[in-house]
């Protein structure tokens, strides 16, 4: 099994005829993804990478049947008109790529995506890939280091990773693989203060794939995500074990670090915070990002050692 | 800045039928003073400056009559808060305040959704009443749901006649918020006069940095949420984001004045956000301070990485360059490898610099990187490139070590070096620049050099190279082109040079 993506999901494409579109759309075909249909306004009737392009998503799935997710290559600008169209014409979970999309654009496409039982990873993501199956999106950059750098799921060995920085997902995933570690789903929610599918969320999904042993975190300042993960853990629906690492201990208040999310605002969604809740919480968090393979091998060794069960990291 | 000043936000709220004390701004005392003499009466004078404490710090005072408030202006344009150097002051009618609200429409990033923070209390030390702050949902399309809000009002000693007037000033800040995408809007107080008028004595508005693009008519010179007014180096590369959106450019200035016990300053170049702050932390926690803290990521051009790298060395006392983000790159490594050797070069760094262009394409991007400054005759400085297999507390370390040896050596900014062939012979423009092609010294080994690097931009003409396609397809191909410019470098053939200059940097001095 795998959280949100695998090759047995459908796939569209919005704005498969731009360049990252074209691009994106090669890789998830090489990787291994169903690409059934792209649609970009006005540019219905050819192919890309021999995927048929239509003018709307409605049009898409008239002609290629149902569509599981849509992953989204629109300027920030536009996202929320392409979510909205394709959340009306039915599909049920969007990815929703590109950056600088406006913060009440986000929360338009949230309540709409509510109002039609409709879920969206992102905005800002890098999209979400599960080893030797499938991804929607962009990480890994080309199928063959995709394929090389994460390793498909080991059993008693898996873990789960979702980040709020896209680069860290692929790091994170190349450094665990690289240790012997094997990775169910690799999820980037996305840099944004507000994303469709946040940190917890992920989580509880992780806590429900059976091929999942443990939870692996990159954490950012700003925002409640962490905190309300370690909520989660608190109230016992997340029992699998969590390995995080917190990105910001050097970062000052009132100043935006790159992502839109990552900012420290009234106090709110410091460093220190984050690290004492999750630790609170029996998280096990490192403060040397170096040190997240190693502490993830021994909680998994510990977890899986019948013994030592009753004394893991919980 | 994304933020507004006080007197902004309220031009916005008297625009749609919120009430605001009668005034406006000052930028000098005689200003106020004749603001003051106008209005009449008791006024207060108000800095207009970012910060939470600004009443308990002198920076709101009040005065009697123009002479006073001159006096008070005066006092006040002099204060510092923090980063800030107040330049402007508010000048109001003093208002007879019975009753003060708290009003704030806030983002909700687990309900992603706005929320309407209401308590019943307003005025200063709102931090510490967090529990009695009332959190009212906001629909994006329906705005605050004016039933809760009344119910919330019956609870208070708010005069029952008043609470229509309180529901609509609330429900058009709610909407003022929408209408100008704002990611915060608070009013502290929403006052309730002693004749019975609903006014906004205070307010504090910042804007979502990606929708600033939708309001023209907001005085927001950059759109960046930042601690301190925007310096001449942030607008400066503001101005490059702006011109050039292939892939993130982020630049801010960090405080340099508490250096006490540091290594040095760094200048920071990350690739992504997480990554970045990651590195970030590794460099911090060896004993450095950032001066700055730059991300280019999400395939940024060559010419952008090389605009990065020269804005990050256009800040003094610099003690070290440290490159790093999160190490396993999606995007391809060898475009950022350029344009970090070609500025490297035309500023004959001198200061260590470690990098680390792990990810796709590392192995190509670190034999640049070597080859251009490691060129006897090229840089003085120890340049380093490492790959995702180094850590970056590793690499931490090795900066530090390299930092060590050089000694405390501190930069300072260099005019970039341009060939002299630069004016007077073949060129072309591209996009933001120009690149010449030093004919007078292309034999015919350097010409089929040239063209075969040029990916087919350029061809052969009189055993010389010249442009192959229209002048607009090759404009946005920089990154071709500052690829070849370091080819032929590494090839000791440097015939060719693109210019890139950044305004404001080259273009009217150093900063």
């Amino acid at each position: 099994m795998a959280i949100i993506i695998d090759q047995s999901k459908r796939v569209l494409v919005q704005g498969i005829t731009g360049r990252e579109g074209q691009a994106r759309t090669k890789l998830m075909r090489d990787y291994g993804t169903n690409v059934v249909a792209g649609c970009t306004p006005g540019k219905g009737g050819g192919e890309v990478e021999g995927v048929p392009v239509l003018d709307t998503v409605a049009e898409a799935i008239q002609a290629v049947g149902h569509v599981d997710i849509s992953v989204v290559f629109v300027p920030g600008p536009r996202v929320e008109t392409a979510a909205t169209e394709a959340i009306e014409a039915g599909v049920k979970l969007l990815v929703l790529v590109p950056d600088r999309v406006p913060l009440w654009d986000t929360m338009r496409i949230a309540a709409a995506a509510r109002e039609h039982g409709a879920a969206f990873v992102g905005p800002n993501t890098l999209g979400v890939l599960s080893p030797g199956r499938a991804v929607v999106g962009m990480i890994g950059g080309r199928a063959e280091s995709a394929q090389q750098w994460f390793n498909e799921p080991i059993p008693r060995q898996t873990v789960g990773v979702v980040s709020r920085s896209g680069g860290m997902t692929s790091s994170l995933g190349y450094y665990l693989s690289r240790a012997g570690v094997g990775l169910s789903t690799l999820v980037h929610v996305g840099g944004d203060s507000v994303v469709g599918l946040p940190i917890p969320d992920v989580a509880e999904m992780f806590q429900h794939d059976p091929e999942t042993d443990a939870i692996v975190l990159f954490g950012e300042i700003g925002g409640t995500q962490e905190e309300r993960l370690a909520e989660l853990i608190r109230s016992g629906r997340v029992t699998k074990p969590v390995i995080a690492y917190i990105g910001g201990a050097a970062a000052t208040e009132g100043t935006r670090f790159s992502h839109a999310g990552a900012i420290i605002e009234h106090g709110r969604g410091t460093h220190a915070a984050k690290v004492q809740a999750l630790r609170d919480a029996g998280a096990a968090v490192v403060d040397d990002f170096g040190l997240l393979p190693q502490t993830t091998l021994d909680i998994l060794a510990n977890r899986s050692a019948p013994a030592a069960r009753s004394s893991s990291a919980r | 800045m994304a933020r507004l000043h006080e007197y902004q936000s309220k031009a916005l709220l008297a625009q749609h039928g919120v009430a605001v004390p009668e005034g406006g701004p000052a930028s000098s005392a005689a200003e106020a003073a004749q603001l003051a003499a106008r209005l009449g009466g008791p006024v207060a004078v108000k800095a207009q400056a970012w910060v939470t404490n600004r009443a308990a710090t002198g920076g709101v005072q009040f005065a009697q009559n123009p002479r006073q408030a001159e006096a008070r202006a005066s006092e006040i344009l002099q204060m510092r808060f923090g980063n800030f150097a107040v330049s402007e002051v508010l000048v109001e009618r003093m208002l007879d305040i019975h009753h003060e609200l708290f009003v704030s429409v806030t983002i909700d990033d687990a309900a992603q959704a706005p929320v309407v923070l209401l308590d019943l209390h307003g005025g200063s030390g709102i931090e510490s009443r967090a529990e009695s702050v009332q959190r009212l949902p906001v629909d994006t399309r329906r705005g605050v749901d004016a039933q809760a809000l009344r119910a919330v009002l019956g609870t208070s000693a708010i005069d029952a006649g008043l609470h229509d007037d309180v529901v609509s000033a609330i429900e058009a800040v709610v909407d003022i918020a929408r209408r100008y995408d704002a990611r915060s809007l608070e009013i502290n107080p929403l006052a309730i006069t002693s004749d019975g008028n609903v006014v906004a004595a205070d307010c504090r508005m910042t804007i979502d940095d990606y929708a600033v693009f939708r309001h023209p008519e907001l005085p927001i010179e950059i759109a960046r949420e930042l601690d301190h007014p925007a310096t001449q180096l942030e607008r400066i590369a503001y101005q490059v984001e702006q011109a050039d959106h292939r892939g993130t450019f982020y630049f801010a200035q960090l405080p340099t004045d508490d250096v006490e016990g540091s290594r040095g300053l760094i200048g920071f170049h990350g690739a992504g956000g997480g990554g970045s702050m990651m590195s970030m932390d590794a460099v911090t926690s060896v004993g450095f301070t950032l001066a700055n803290f730059c991300d280019t990521s999400g395939n940024p051009s060559a010419a952008k990485v090389y605009r990065a790298a020269r804005i990050i060395l256009a800040q003094r006392g610099l003690v070290g360059y440290f490159g790093s983000g999160s190490g396993v790159a999606s995007q391809e490594q060898y475009h950022s490898a350029y344009g970090l050797a070609k500025a490297f070069w035309e500023i004959n760094l001198s200061i260590p610099a470690v990098v680390r262009l792990g990810g796709n394409g590392e192995d190509r991007a670190v034999d640049i990187l070597h080859g251009v400054c490691r060129d006897a005759d090229s840089i003085s400085a120890p340049v380093e490139g490492y790959k995702k297999d180094d850590t970056p507390a590793f690499i931490a370390q090795r900066f530090a070590q390299l930092v060590d040896e050089a000694a405390g050596r501190a930069w300072t900014p260099q005019p970039r070096r341009v060939p002299a062939f630069v004016d007077r012979t073949y060129h072309f423009p591209i996009h933001h620049g120009t690149v010449w092609i030093d004919h007078e010294h292309c034999d015919p080994a350097t010409t089929t050099f040239v063209v075969e690097h040029s990916g087919g931009l350029l061809t052969q003409r009189s055993s010389l190279p010249v442009l192959a396609v229209s002048e607009q397809t090759v404009a946005g191909m920089d990154s071709e082109l500052v690829a070849l410019e370091v080819e032929c470098r590494l090839a000791r053939r440097p015939v060719v040079f693109v210019d890139l200059p950044i305004e404001g940097l080259d273009t009217d001095g150093s900063v």
